[in-house]
């Protein structure tokens, strides 16, 4: 099969840009570096600056596997890098003739036929170079992260009944974090380090214009202008750029063709989901959408 | 050439680091720990490593090269820029004098030349459309045509003045004809931006007619300190609360893991080892509960440390969800209870204007009198208090000269169940001129309190969960 191997920054934007993901600057340069040094990528920021959709499309791009970990509290080992198959274990002995003596059935059945690769083994011991996210990581406890230490740094995972397996093709691995706790020293100093931030408005605008492009050019831009004031307000939830696009989906399907005070009324759902924060974006960004109305008019 | 002597009086050029560019790099990295961000030496390597594979020409790209190896946090990003620009803009400079190279007369010679309002014009014009390098170069223009020769010697004050003199403001100016791009205010964020490059290419002259590079100034805690004034934007402060409100929000989930914790719950343990015949096998533990506790906020608002309580008391009401309950007051000769005012406002300039408009505890002087405060705040709320009771005093234990009345604060400290106080003063100055902390901290707790973090480090004591 054929991968992709970047050659320089530009290659990395342009072929992200090529599967819908508009890169900031640093982030085609980090992902870049990531490919040519083979180090994991930490990316944090806020929820909803496409942190996860970087790595569907670094895969996309690099035409690669997407392996996928999903972190929450209480994650181990068993779930995440392999897990002995002990139902088939089982049948194995029960069918084992009487005179077949422990040492044959032994060795037999802690071999890789009764082992349940988890995605962390999966990418491990994949034959073709696959993208491993491994999503939201400050959901987990610090003893996962000590045990992620092995495999960011070697790339290996040891088994204690069958030693230790190496990573067949370097696979590009992203972790991301919302920030919620600090990550410990040594996980940090394995990787290197992207911030994701809410993009700004020429940036953003190309974003939702490439994910709703039939929406009135003009509407685009006051969309984003009204997000951009909404995330200055202290919200609990600050709409993400996920949001943007959901509205701009929303505002297509309604038809509207300008952003009023009714419109937004409406449809203001779509990016402020808490009720505290309905009552405040409509108190403060509702009025100046009348205002502006009148100033028109 | 300039005379030795006179080099010598500003430090002169300092030796080339040696190593060449390695070394630059090296000698950047140690300036990065100087400021307090941990630079490994397996991340300087992952620096050399990604350089390998970056055009160092391209500025950007290199920057953002060094900041994904060696900065990883939000804060340390912040500083990394600060250092980044500080670092390389002397390393340039000192380069440059080293093999006088000088700008040359890229600007107008005479000042005839130079037609002040079209100047005015034009840089209002290149603010609005924000374009960086038309920027600098204005910027040398506007000093060759208002600075010459003329320098107050205060690189700040020269910034100021040649702003004032180009008629640059952020509010609306309606006085100014139709059409002119100052008339609606310049963009704030791109007022500070032309002030930078103004700094900067007023520094660079001034290495280039002294050839001798200033002292290098380490970045001041101020960049690190709560906000303090007016001036201090907004945005901080709410990135700042944000950020402890999500922390807080799942620093008990961490905790409430299995085997945290080692109580054994006597009673639910026996009643298991009926199962193996009064054998105790199996231990059961107490579980964690997070700390709930009822919070009295006491808080100095005289000018001193207003802002620093007023941020202080807008942290905790953006938490009151972690708290059973929450009274706040605010004293500066008497007390007054602004319980209400933060559930109603969670702007915090609103809050702030509506405490100072609305509170009414400054009565004659304005000075605080903190023993009346005790004593009025002891005969307000003694049937409250309670052992599971949490007191925080925000202050600068700063009498003016007045009676401490440490004894009926301790008589407050022995009814309640814990008492904090914060001083918003580094610990330096303590129980220096008039303040008193000394006598008060015998019967509490005493934090400093005047930078972010430490007031992160103490929220999160504040809640940490305890074993039921």
């Amino acid at each position: 099969m054929p991968v992709t191997q970047p050659t320089s920054v530009e290659d990395v934007a342009n072929g992200l840009r090529h599967v819908g993901y508009l890169p900031g600057e640093s982030t085609a340069l980090v992902s870049f570096l990531a490919t040519k040094l083979g180090k994991p990528v930490l990316v944090e920021g806020p929820a909803g600056v496409g942190k996860t959709e970087l790595a569907k499309a670094l895969a996309k791009f690099l035409q690669r596997t997407l392996v996928r970990l999903q972190c929450y509290e209480g994650l181990d080992e068993a779930k995440a890098l392999y897990e002995w198959n002990y139902r088939k274990q089982l049948l194995r002995i029960q069918t084992e003739s009487e005179d077949a003596s422990w040492r044959d059935v032994q060795d037999d059945i802690f071999g890789e036929d009764f082992l349940l690769p988890r995605p962390l083994m999966v990418a491990i011991a994949s034959s073709e170079p696959v993208v491993l996210l491994i999503d939201e990581i400050d959901k987990t406890d610090q003893e996962f992260e000590a045990m992620l230490l092995e495999l960011l740094s070697d790339f290996q995972i040891s088994i204690p009944e069958l030693g230790r397996i190496e990573a067949r093709t370097q696979p590009v691995v992203l972790l991301t974090s919302n920030n919620t706790r600090e990550l410990t020293e040594a996980l940090k100093r394995r990787c290197l380090y992207l911030w994701l931030d809410y993009p700004d408005l020429e940036h953003e605008l190309n974003i939702v214009r490439l994910h709703s492009p039939e929406l009135d050019a003009q509407v685009a831009r006051k969309l984003v202008e009204i997000v951009h004031q909404i995330r200055e307000l202290d919200l609990k939830k600050p709409p993400s750029i996920a949001e943007s696009i959901d509205w701009a989906r929303a505002l297509l399907l309604l038809g509207a063709d300008e952003i009023d005070r009714a419109t937004f009324t409406k449809t203001m759902s779509v990016i402020v989901k808490h009720r505290t924060d309905l009552d405040t974006v409509a108190a403060r960004v509702g009025v100046k959408l009348d205002s502006a109305a009148d100033a028109a008019a | 050439m300039p005379p030795p002597n006179r080099a010598s009086i500003y430090g002169g050029i300092p030796e080339r680091a040696p190593g060449g560019f390695d070394g630059q790099l090296l000698a950047f990295a140690e300036e990065l720990r100087e400021e307090g961000i941990a630079v490994g030496t397996s991340e300087i390597l992952d620096a050399f490593e990604a350089l390998d594979h970056v055009p160092w020409t391209i500025q950007a790209d290199f920057k953002e090269a060094l900041a994904a190896t060696l900065a990883k946090s939000p804060e340390d990003r912040r500083v990394f820029e600060l250092v980044f620009d500080r670092f390389f803009f002397r390393a340039a400079e000192a380069e440059a004098a080293r093999q006088r190279i000088t700008e040359g007369d890229g600007a107008p010679d005479s000042d005839a030349e130079i037609d002040l309002e079209t100047l005015r014009q034009q840089i209002a014009a290149a603010l609005r459309d924000g374009s960086d390098a038309a920027l600098r170069d204005l910027a040398r223009l506007a000093i060759a045509a208002l600075a010459r020769g003329e320098g107050s010697g205060v690189l700040g004050v020269d910034v100021q003045r040649i702003r004032r003199a180009l008629g640059l403001r952020p509010e609306p100016q309606p006085e100014l004809p139709e059409g002119d791009p100052r008339r609606d205010g310049v963009p704030r964020e791109q007022l500070r931006r032309f002030e930078q490059h103004l700094r900067r290419e007023l520094e660079r002259d001034l290495i280039e007619r002294t050839a001798s590079l200033p002292p290098k100034r380490p970045l001041n805690d101020l960049d690190r300190a709560l906000p303090s004034g007016p001036i201090q934007d907004l945005a901080a402060v709410h990135r700042v609360v944000a950020q402890l409100k999500r922390r807080l929000a799942t620093q008990g989930h961490e905790l409430k893991g299995r085997k945290r914790h080692a109580h054994v719950d006597v009673r639910r343990t026996m009643r298991a080892s009926l199962q193996t015949g009064g054998v105790p096998i199996v231990l059961k533990y107490r579980p964690l509960r997070p700390r709930r506790p009822e919070i009295f906020v006491l808080c100095d608002v005289s000018t001193s440390v207003t802002s620093a309580s007023t941020f202080f008391l807008s942290v905790l009401h953006a938490l009151h969800d972690a708290f059973r309950k929450l009274r706040s007051f605010v004293f500066i000769e008497r007390i007054s209870e602004v319980t209400d005012v933060f559930e109603r406002e969670r702007d915090f300039r609103a809050a702030s204007e509506a405490i100072s408009r609305d509170a009414g505890v400054a009565d004659i002087s304005g000075y605080t009198d903190y023993g009346r405060v005790w004593t009025e705040f002891l005969a307000l709320i003694e049937d409250e208090l309670h052992p599971r009771a949490t007191v925080i005093v925000l202050g600068d234990a700063r009498t003016n000269g007045r009676p401490p009345r440490d004894d009926v604060f301790a008589a407050i400290t022995a009814k309640a169940g814990r008492t904090f106080w914060l001083n918003p003063e580094p610990r330096l100055y303590w129980n220096y001129g008039d303040s008193v902390i000394a006598a008060y901290e015998r019967h509490c707790v005493a934090f400093e309190c005047w930078r972010t973090d430490q007031l992160e480090e103490f929220v999160k004591a504040l809640t940490r969960p305890e074993v039921a």
